[in-house]
């Protein structure tokens, strides 16, 4: 299991409570997550699935490499940060 | 007359309402989003608002009172085909995903079905009040739609949807930077439609190019709609045969640059601008904020002043920040320091509704 925070400034728009989900990449464990919230899919991800230009995703502080598929892996136990990157918006 | 406006800002929704001889603010919506752009389909009495949140994207929501909002899905592009070659003028992949909303018009078979607008120039149509989209294929996917580029945007985009009250069937649509674009088969087929537009930004063998004209509006007169006007970057041109071929009007007051134009919704012959000292010096001339309007299809113009700012100016009026209500009297604009102005006749005297909004992208009456 990897567990998965949001910048409190989704809050305002969408759930984006942290949450326990399953997953060997981002992209599982995030998906996970959108099928329950699928609204909130729509502020971390374009009509794509690539990451929004100005967000950021970071895994045991890592940032994440794979921006197109997200398939950067992921460990049991991971930490998961989708986060606003500095930068535009 | 309308007795509502919507001023979609940098920073909310805001909206006006009339109570006797005067407005006032009624409802805040959105407060500290950047909205930018709102609409209201009569038909069924609902308002659209656009959103664009940066970091999360672009939104949008609807209302059926204009106080409780729902989000509703926003436009959505295809994957480009791998074999698909797209760039943009700079040679650069164009992004084939949503980056702003940026037109509404009500397309026909009645309420909640609506044309949409976008950047980085797709059309797409609603036809459940923005539960759903579909993108316009044939125009998206026409060979000379990769000729469009971005005019102060980094991509190009459709601002102005048109559609035929005779026979909405027929729309048009005006791109920065993409010339006008028309179909007689709700979309089916297209065909640009900018002969007698002048691009002064391109070299002069491709000054008349239809497809990189840059027409920042273009609007046509509800009951004669084949007379159109569009406020172009270089400049005003007119159309009397349907945008078939466009008309220079050379002198209209203190400049012929601006964004915004608005045409009387019974007579062709009767346009407003907004004009500033040009694309380098997007300023009032002189530091004084002024209105033209025209009564005879261009060729002359009244500056209208009464109640506008006459010195130390510094206001833009963008594209969308100008409309008109159905009565022709009525009209509204909003500017980038946050400023907007009611007009009850005509344009001859103006009256301040607030001077301290966040910058205005755009009014409508509803």
């Amino acid at each position: 299991m990897a567990t998965v925070h949001f910048t409190q400034n989704l809050r305002r728009h969408v759930a984006s409570e942290s949450s326990e989900v399953p997953g060997r990449t981002v992209r599982e464990a995030l998906d996970r997550l959108f099928a329950d919230n699928p609204k909130l899919a729509g502020y971390v991800v374009d009509e794509h699935g690539a990451l929004r230009h100005h967000m950021n995703i970071f895994v045991d502080g890592e940032m994440v490499r794979d921006r197109q598929q997200l398939s950067d892996p992921i460990d049991d136990g991971a930490e998961i940060y989708v986060m606003q990157a500095l930068s535009g918006g | 007359m309308s007795d509502r406006i919507l001023v979609s800002t940098r920073k909310g929704l805001f909206t006006f309402e009339r109570e006797g001889a005067s407005w006032a603010l009624r409802q805040r919506a959105f407060v500290g989003d950047n909205v930018t752009l709102s609409h209201v389909d009569r038909r069924d009495g609902r308002f659209y608002a656009a959103l664009d949140h940066g970091h999360f994207g672009v939104k949008l929501h609807r209302s059926d009172d204009g106080v409780e909002w729902t989000e509703v899905a926003v436009p959505s592009y295809p994957e480009r085909p791998a074999d698909y070659g797209d760039e943009t003028h700079a040679g650069e992949a164009l992004p084939w995903s949503l980056k702003r909303i940026w037109a509404f018009a009500n397309a026909g078979d009645g309420g909640g079905n609506l044309w949409c607008g976008t950047i980085p120039g797709g059309l797409f149509r609603s036809r459940d009040g923005g539960e759903s989209w579909s993108l316009c294929e044939p125009l998206w996917l026409h060979p000379d739609r990769k000729k469009w580029m971005g005019g102060g945007a980094d991509y190009p985009g459709i601002h102005s949807i048109l559609v035929d009250p005779r026979d909405p069937r027929r729309v048009l649509v005006g791109v920065s930077c993409g010339g006008v674009w028309e179909t007689l088969d709700e979309g089916a087929s297209w065909t640009v439609r900018a002969e007698g537009m002048r691009a002064d930004f391109m070299p002069p063998e491709l000054a008349g190019d239809p497809n990189t004209q840059d027409p920042h509006l273009v609007v046509a007169c509800p009951a004669d709609f084949d007379r159109m006007w569009s406020q172009h970057h270089c400049g005003i041109w007119r159309s009397v045969d349907g945008a078939r071929s466009w008309q220079e009007i050379e002198k209209a007051g203190p400049s012929t640059f601006g964004f915004a134009v608005a045409v009387h919704p019974k007579d062709p012959e009767c346009a407003w601008f907004v004009p500033a000292v040009s694309d380098q010096h997007r300023i009032p001339v002189d530091g004084e904020l002024v209105v033209t309007r025209t009564r005879d299809g261009g060729r002359s113009f009244e500056v209208l002043r009464e109640g506008l700012p006459k010195e130390a100016a510094y206001d833009l009026v963008y594209r969308h920040a100008l409309d008109i209500d159905e009565s022709g009297e009525r009209l509204v604009f909003g500017s980038t320091t946050g400023s907007v102005w009611v007009s009850e006749n005509g344009g001859d005297s103006w009256q301040a509704l607030s001077h301290h909004l966040p910058p205005v992208y755009a009014t409508c009456f509803a």
